[in-house]
C-alpha cells in the first residue's frame, strides 16, 4: 500500500492517507479487548441516562418510604433517612452527572485544543502570552478556584457548574496540543497548505488536527472525568442547588444525613463504585488507544520479554 | 541562570495572577456580591474594618485602578484582613494556625505516594507483560478515579465506624493539650493516619503508572541495550541505569500533579473535620466570610505556586542539560 508511506511523508493532499490511517485505527481500537471493556462500562451508564425516565420507578424527592431502609427487592439501594429511593435518585444522578461530564469536557477539550493550538502554530509572542496563561491555569489549585467562583454565585445547578468546570479547567488540553501542534507545524504537508494559500484557522483545523486525534480522544476522555469529579467535589462540599439530583448531591446528603454513622452504606457506596467505573472505563479506552498509536508500549515482541527470562531473580 | 530567572518570572506572573482574579472576581460576578456582603457585615464592625472592607470588595468611589493598587499593597504588606467568622482575629493568624496541618497531611502523603508509586512501576515495567503488569495499572485506574471525599468516606466507615480502630473526626483528641508534648503528638499522628492514607490512595496511582511508562521507554534507550550487553547485572541495570533516567519526567509530574493533590486534600478535610486550610476555606464559606474565603484562596494557589518554583529548582539540579541548554522550559 502506497498511502501507509504517504501518510507519513505528509503529502500536499492529506485528506485520504490521514482518513484511512484512522479508519485502520479505529478498527484495531474496537477490536482491542480493553477498549471492549472500556466501552461496555461507559455504554452502561449511558444506558442509565439516556433511559432514566423509564428505570426510575419513583419521584427522587419524595419521603414517602420507610427511612434508612438497606437494599431490598423494592428499594435496590435502599432508602435515605428521610425516606427516599435511593436507586431512583441515583439513576437521575446518573443523567445530570453524565451532563456535566461530557458538557464540562467538551468545554474543556475544545478550549484547550483552540489555546494549545493557536498558541503552538503562531509561536512567538502569542505563544509566549498563551504559554503562561497555560501554565498559571495549570498549577492554579482548580478545587480552590472552584471553590471561590461558586462562593459568589449561589445555588447553581448542574449545569452551570458544568460550564464553570469546563472554562477553568482547559489547562492541561492545550499543554498538550501546543506540544503536538509545534511538532507538527514545520512538517512538508503544513508548510504545502501554507504555500497554497490556505487560512491559519483552516489549516489548524483541517490539517493539523486530523494529525492529533488519539491524543484528542484522550483528552476528551480526562476532561470528562475531571468534570464528573470535580463536580461530585463542588455538590459534595455543598456548592450545588441542594434539590438538584446528581451522584455529588447524593454524597452531599449522605455526609449531612451521618450515613457513615449509622451505618447505611448504602447511601455512599455506588455513586462512589459508579465514578470509579466511569473513571475506568476511560482509562481502559485511553490504554487501548495508548498501545495502538505508541509502538513502544505495544505489548509483545519487544526485546523486553528476554529480560524476563534472563533475570527472573531480580 | 537563565532558566532560574525565567522560572522566577512565572512564579512572579502567577502569584500576580492568583492576586488579580481574587481582586477581579467579585466585581465580575452577576448580582454584585460585594453588596451583600457590606450590607451583612454593617454594624457587626468597627469603622475602620468596615474601611478595609470596602477597599477590599470594591465599595469605594475611588477609580477601579486605585482600588486595585491599595489592594495589592494589603496584600504585599500581609494585610488579608479581619475573619467575620472569629471576629475580630485576623485571616493572616487563621492561616498561620491552619496551615502547617495541611502541609503535614499533603507533604507525608504525597512523599509516601512517590516512593511506593516509583518503586512499584519500576517493578512492573521490569517485569513487562507479568501478571502484576497486567492487573495493578488497571486497578489503580480503579483507585485513581475514586473522588477523595469518596475514599474518605469508606475509609471512616470501615476504619473509624466499624472496626473503631482510628479516630473519626479533628486533627487530635480534645483531651490532649496543644504544645510541644508527647500525648499532643502522638494524637496528631493518630488522627493523622486516615487523611493521609485518603490522599495516598487517590495519589499513588499516578505515580506507578507514570514510572511504568518511563521506565518502558528508558529500557528501549540504546544505552541500556549496551549496558546490558556489556554484562550489568539485572539490579544494576535496573536501578541505576534505566530508573535512574525514568525518574526525571516523575519530578515534572510532581508539579503538574500538585494543583490536584491540593484539591482532593480540601475535600479529605471536610470530610475528617481535619483543621487545615481547606475545611477553613469551607467553613469561611458557609459563613460568607468573605475576607477569609480570599485569603485562603491566595494561601492555597501561593503555596502551590511556590511549591512549583522548588520542584522546578529541583529538576535544574536532577538534570544538567537544562541548565546549559536553556532552550527549553
Amino acid at each position: 500500500m502506497t498511502t501507509g508511506v504517504a501518510a507519513e511523508k505528509g503529502p500536499v493532499m492529506t485528506g485520504n492517507p490521514v482518513r484511512r490511517k484512522r479508519f485502520r485505527t479505529l478498527r484495531a481500537f474496537v477490536k482491542n479487548p480493553r477498549a471492549i471493556a472500556g466501552m461496555m462500562i461507559l455504554g452502561l451508564f449511558a444506558g442509565l441516562a439516556i433511559f432514566a425516565p423509564l428505570l426510575a420507578r419513583y419521584n427522587p424527592q419524595a419521603s414517602v418510604f420507610l427511612p434508612m431502609q438497606p437494599p431490598s427487592a423494592a428499594h435496590w439501594f435502599g432508602t435515605t433517612n428521610t425516606g427516599q429511593d435511593l436507586f431512583s435518585q441515583f439513576v437521575w444522578g446518573t443523567q445530570a452527572t453524565m451532563m456535566v461530564g461530557i458538557g464540562g469536557g467538551l468545554i474543556m477539550t475544545v478550549l484547550g485544543v483552540t489555546i494549545g493550538m493557536y498558541a503552538g502554530y503562531k509561536g512567538g509572542t502569542v505563544d509566549a502570552i498563551l504559554n503562561v496563561l497555560t501554565n498559571i491555569f495549570l498549577v492554579l489549585p482548580t478545587l480552590a478556584l472552584l471553590i471561590v467562583i461558586e462562593s459568589y454565585i449561589r445555588n447553581t445547578t448542574p449545569l452551570i457548574n458544568g460550564l464553570i468546570i469546563g472554562l477553568t479547567g482547559w489547562a492541561w488540553g492545550a499543554r498538550v496540543f501546543r506540544v503536538q501542534t509545534m511538532s507538527l507545524v514545520g512538517r512538508d504537508f503544513v508548510v504545502a497548505a501554507k504555500l497554497s494559500g490556505q487560512s491559519d484557522l483552516r489549516i489548524m483545523f483541517t490539517e493539523i488536527l486530523p494529525n492529533t486525534y488519539s491524543i484528542l480522544a484522550s483528552n476528551l476522555m480526562y476532561s470528562c472525568l475531571g468534570s464528573i469529579l470535580a463536580e461530585a467535589g463542588l455538590a459534595y462540599l455543598g456548592y450545588e442547588n441542594v434539590n438538584a439530583n446528581s451522584w455529588g448531591t447524593i454524597l452531599y446528603w449522605a455526609s449531612s444525613g451521618n450515613a457513615m454513622l449509622t451505618g447505611a452504606w448504602w447511601w455512599f457506596v455506588p455513586p462512589g463504585i459508579a465514578i470509579a467505573l466511569v473513571g475506568m472505563s476511560f482509562a481502559l479506552m485511553n490504554f487501548a488507544i495508548d498501545q495502538i498509536t505508541n509502538p513502544r508500549l505495544k505489548s509483545g515482541k519487544r526485546r523486553r520479554k528476554r529480560h524476563v527470562t534472563a533475570t527472573p531473580s531480580a | 541562570m537563565r532558566y532560574f530567572l525565567n522560572r522566577l518570572g512565572f512564579l512572579l506572573i502567577s502569584i500576580w495572577a492568583a492576586i488579580t482574579l481574587n481582586f477581579i472576581l467579585p466585581r465580575m460576578m452577576p448580582g454584585n456580591p460585594a453588596e451583600i456582603i457590606f450590607a451583612k457585615f454593617q454594624g457587626h464592625m468597627q469603622p475602620q474594618a468596615l474601611k478595609a472592607l470596602k477597599l477590599q470588595f470594591g465599595f469605594s468611589h475611588q477609580p477601579l485602578i486605585i482600588q486595585y493598587f491599595q489592594y495589592l499593597g494589603n496584600i504585599l504588606t500581609g494585610h488579608f484582613g479581619l475573619s467575620y467568622t472569629y471576629y475580630p482575629t485576623t485571616v493572616a493568624s487563621i492561616i498561620a494556625n491552619s496551615l502547617p496541618w495541611t502541609v503535614g497531611a499533603v507533604g507525608l502523603a504525597t512523599l509516601i505516594s512517590i516512593l511506593v508509586g516509583t518503586f512499584v512501576g519500576i517493578l512492573i515495567a521490569w517485569r513487562r507483560d507479568g501478571v502484576l503488569d497486567r492487573t495493578i495499572p488497571i486497578i489503580t485506574m480503579f483507585f485513581q478515579s475514586i473522588p477523595y471525599n469518596w475514599s474518605a468516606f469508606m475509609l471512616l466507615f470501615v476504619f473509624g465506624f466499624t472496626l473503631n480502630w482510628l479516630p473519626m473526626y479533628h486533627g487530635y483528641s480534645s483531651s490532649v493539650n496543644p504544645g510541644f508534648n508527647g500525648p499532643f503528638l502522638s494524637s496528631v499522628l493518630y488522627h493523622g493516619v486516615l487523611p493521609v492514607v485518603t490522599i495516598f490512595i487517590s495519589g499513588v496511582s499516578g505515580w506507578i503508572v507514570g514510572m511504568r511508562n518511563n521506565m518502558i521507554n528508558t529500557l528501549g534507550e540504546d544505552y541500556v541495550v549496551f549496558a546490558e550487553a556489556k554484562g550489568i547485572s539485572g539490579r544494576r541495570l535496573m536501578f541505576s541505569y534505566a530508573a535512574r533516567n525514568a525518574l526525571l519526567p516523575q519530578v515534572t509530574g510532581l508539579a503538574i500533579a500538585l494543583s490536584s493533590i491540593v484539591s482532593g486534600s480540601i475535600l479529605m478535610e471536610q470530610v475528617f473535620s481535619y483543621p487545615g486550610i481547606g475545611f477553613q476555606l469551607n467553613t469561611a464559606v458557609s459563613n460568607e466570610d468573605y475576607p477569609m474565603i480570599q485569603g485562603m484562596f491566595l494561601i492555597i494557589a501561593l503555596s502551590v505556586l511556590i511549591a512549583n518554583f522548588i520542584v522546578d529548582m529541583l529538576y535544574v539540579r536532577l538534570d544538567p542539560r537544562v541548565r546549559t541548554g536553556g532552550a527549553s522550559s
